[in-house]
């Protein structure tokens, strides 16, 4: 009985939603024109990018790469895109790159700061990557096979390049076969580095070496009966001995000896990217484990060694990185001794390391604070003692809460290091620019020189930024 | 009671640092090197090259100093220096001579302990306005925006003129000259002031020169030069005598082109004295007798160092002014060489 008209017997097709809701109308609609007070921000969003792109992209579109002056790249510019018509003037820059990166180091070893930037960033795997096998021989690969490139367009010489290709393969191999292994690397990097960069008699660096090797031995041979604290102690003036007694006597003796070193360079022959990265990377990496040190000291129940933290802490911060820099190359000069050659760069780096560990060492506070009481009462129930506390316990955790703050640090002395600038050193920024702004052929040149160099530091900068945030990711053991 | 240990150390290290300076001459002979205080960066005067070797008018200064004192014009190491660090770095030895565009005023001389040994550029601060601003004397600048460096006595200057003349102005103070040129070419200000050679220099470098006018008022005095420490007479007088002898050498006609064929023709004892064919003159200095002759051949005489950094022939183009010979109107002048 067909008492039911009409019965659906198949489901309706399905239909496409709205238009206004699918596709890109949707997503304009949701993240750009969600609302009226949001409808006003995207178009003035919109106004501030179109006139910046007025304002700039004929400028960049107008680019001059080969010239010799800047009244040259401006005829070039008129003549192509008519009279009045501004153009970016890179010539400048392919010109002059090489003051920018290596300051007036001599063109010929321009080798040496290349493989050791290399080197440096090969002995960092390690620190980077520990025990990961895959992200080490990645690095290590690329920046070996970089490295590799950069010095075959510096030097045309077979022999040598065979030599490198030799060396950094074998680095790359040993990524692969023991990652952990490139530690040694890292070990010795300071001093190889240093031979690298200001080369010299190689048996300067051999006997600072030395020092250290025997300051490791003392402290191994007396930690069991003096403890951590003095043993360390022992060994710093064994090694002290050594360095300021009889380091030079016997250095002298080998060099004279079996004569083995490179042409030196000296510190005013540093500058651009070159000088930054010095200063950068040893202000970096010593001012960490003095930051440490400071944040202990500063926690320490022993009054003398916590007043002297706090003192040393506070008044770095009270006072601005200009003066310290003004204090290492003007004042320093008035108290050493005349005619001591202590260098340059080597006093700023010291005060720069100084002046960035006061600030790491209230970062890896803020790090100790955040701890539960709890794993302090833990490493004591476990029965560690104070050292064992902190290296197992303590600073793993700590360290990991600080990551962001620390690379804070990092990135804000590693701009800071334009600073230099002002104590007559050639800084990328100021020093390098206005030496080439000085040449006739480039005077009146504004943005070509700093959009070069911030467009390294940003690179730079933005590495070191996703590299913490890598870290955290991989860190994060808490189960938010 | 630290404080006066510390006054103490500075004070004894004040004095052997004193005593240490006596001989500069001395120690730039042992050291085989002169470390003179330079601008890295004022074009035409004092700056490094593409490869890094530093040229300029200064610089040559440098240059035929150390020709003089050790033979070679390229045994000189030039420290760059700011504005800031010069003094301190020239009083505190670490630089034997600084040739850094300073200014020889009364309170650099007594209170800075420091001599100025000779004046090797006068200069003297100016402004530039554009062309259309109708304006043809820095006197009717009355309400003008002016664009300046700050702390530098171009400042005070500034300010000195238009209370003179009873007119106002509007400061915009910026950190150097690129921001400088930069702001006057955006029309932020009127008129640019530093010194002449200054604005010639960024006149030269602008995308449209014909433009803009350096007015003729030159509102101070800015004699420039190179600078000694206090006490050191020897040293003293070893750099004002190659600057000297660049200058007799012009007067003489001496280039470094004839030089040889001068040294072997000269009749001119004045010239015998100078070029050390006659007489002990270089010995008396504490010298070599070639040292002045040296001096000259390292860049030429002061005309030909003048017009091959800021001369007319240079996109510079300044024209020789107060710093002409004496014989041709100017104010360069040298004592007599006997």
């Amino acid at each position: 009985m067909p008492d039911t008209a009409f019965v659906r017997s198949e489901m309706l097709p399905q239909q496409a939603p709205p238009i206004t809701e699918r596709g890109a109308v949707k997503w304009l609609r949701e993240n750009l024109f969600s609302s009226p007070f949001n409808t006003v921000l995207t178009l003035i969003g919109l106004a501030v990018v179109f006139f910046l792109a007025q304002a700039a992209l004929p400028w960049l579109m107008n680019s001059v790469w080969n010239a010799t002056s800047l009244k040259e790249c401006r005829e070039i510019v008129w003549a192509s895109a008519g009279p009045e018509a501004t153009g970016a003037c890179w010539a400048l820059i392919r010109e002059r790159w090489h003051q920018f990166l290596f300051g007036f180091y001599p063109a010929d070893l321009y080798w040496r700061p290349v493989l050791a930037l290399g080197l440096l960033l090969i002995s960092l795997a390690p620190v980077l990557y520990y025990g990961l096998r895959k992200a080490s021989v990645t690095l290590v690969g690329t920046v070996a096979a970089l490295t590799l490139i950069a010095l075959a367009m510096l030097d045309h010489d077979p022999t040598h390049l065979v030599i490198f290709a030799l060396g950094l393969g074998g680095l790359t191999a040993t990524a692969w076969v023991a990652p952990k292994r490139l530690l040694v690397l890292t070990v010795i990097y300071p001093l190889l580095g240093f031979w690298l960069l200001w080369g010299g008699s190689v048996w300067a660096p051999v006997g600072v070496a030395i020092g250290f090797a025997l300051l490791v031995a003392v402290y191994l041979a007396t930690k069991s009966y003096l403890g951590v604290v003095v043993a360390t102690g022992a060994g710093f003036v064994v090694a002290a001995i050594w360095w300021l007694a009889v380091q030079t006597s016997v250095t002298t003796g080998l060099e004279a000896a079996m004569p083995l070193g490179m042409q030196a360079i000296t510190s005013d022959q540093f500058g651009g990217f070159l000088l930054a990265f010095v200063i950068g990377v040893t202000a970096i990496g010593a001012s960490l484990p003095i930051g440490i040190l400071l944040a202990l000291g500063r926690q320490s129940d022993m009054l003398l060694i916590k007043t002297l933290c706090v003192g040393f802490i506070e008044f770095v911060r009270g006072v601005p990185l200009i003066t310290v820099l003004f204090t290492a190359t003007l004042l320093l000069g008035y108290f050493l001794p005349p005619q001591t050659n202590f260098d340059v760069v080597l006093r700023v780096i010291i005060l720069v390391t100084f002046f960035s560990a006061a600030y790491l060492a209230e970062v890896i506070r803020g790090g100790l604070a955040a701890l539960p009481k709890g794993q302090y009462e833990a490493a004591d129930a476990l029965g560690l003692d104070y050292w064992q506390a902190q290296r197992l316990i303590v600073m793993p955790q700590a360290l990991k809460v600080s990551i962001p703050g620390i690379v804070s640090t990092f990135i804000g002395l590693f701009k800071d290091t334009t600073l230099v600038a002002f104590v007559g050193l050639m800084d990328p920024l100021k020093g390098v620019t206005t030496i080439v702004r000085a040449d006739t052929a480039w005077k009146g040149i504004y943005w070509e020189p700093y959009i070069f160099v911030g467009a390294i530091f940003f690179a730079v900068c933005f590495g070191m930024s996703r590299y913490s945030m890598y870290l955290e990711q991989k860190l994060k053991t808490d189960h938010r | 009671m630290k404080k006066s240990v510390f006054l103490g150390t500075l004070a004894a290290t004040t004095v052997l640092t004193g005593a240490a300076f006596a001989g500069t001459l001395d120690d730039v002979k042992a050291r085989g090197e002169l470390i003179c205080g330079a601008n890295p960066g004022l074009t035409g005067f004092a700056a490094p090259d593409a490869n890094g070797v530093y040229q300029g008018f200064d610089a040559s200064l440098c240059k035929a100093i150390a020709a003089a004192v050790l033979g070679d014009p390229n045994k000189v190491k030039f420290v760059p220096l700011t504005s800031e660090t010069r003094f301190t770095a020239l009083a505190s030895g670490e630089v034997d001579v600084l040739i850094r565009n300073s200014t020889w005023t009364y309170s650099r001389d007594h209170d800075l302990k420091l001599d100025f040994v000779a004046v090797n550029y006068y200069d003297g601060q100016g402004f530039m306005v554009k062309k259309d601003l109708g304006v043809s004397s820095a006197k009717e600048l009355d309400g003008a925006t002016v664009c300046i460096q700050t702390g530098t006595t171009t400042e005070l200057n500034l300010a000195d003129f238009f209370k003179q003349n009873n007119s106002t102005y509007t400061p915009v103070t910026v950190a150097d000259d690129a921001e400088a040129q930069r702001n006057y070419l955006a029309g932020t200000c009127d008129a640019f002031t530093t010194d002449a050679s200054g604005l010639a220099a960024s006149r030269s470098s602008f995308p449209d020169p014909e433009n803009h006018i350096i007015l003729p008022e030159i509102i101070s005095k800015e004699p420039l030069g190179p600078v000694v420490r206090h006490g050191d007479n020897q040293w003293g007088d070893v750099v004002r005598w190659t600057f000297n002898a660049l200058l007799i050498a012009e007067e003489k006609g001496i280039t470094k082109a004839n030089l040889a064929e001068v040294e072997a023709s000269t009749t001119d004892p004045e010239v015998k004295r100078l070029l050390g064919l006659e007489g002990d003159f270089g010995v008396m200095a504490g010298l070599d007798n070639a040292a002045f002759k040296n001096a000259i051949l390292a860049n030429g005489n002061y005309g030909e160092i003048f017009e091959a950094n800021i001369g007319a022939s240079t996109p510079i183009g300044l024209a020789r002014g107060l710093n002409a010979l004496w014989t041709q109107g100017g104010l360069q002048y040298a004592a007599p060489f006997r």
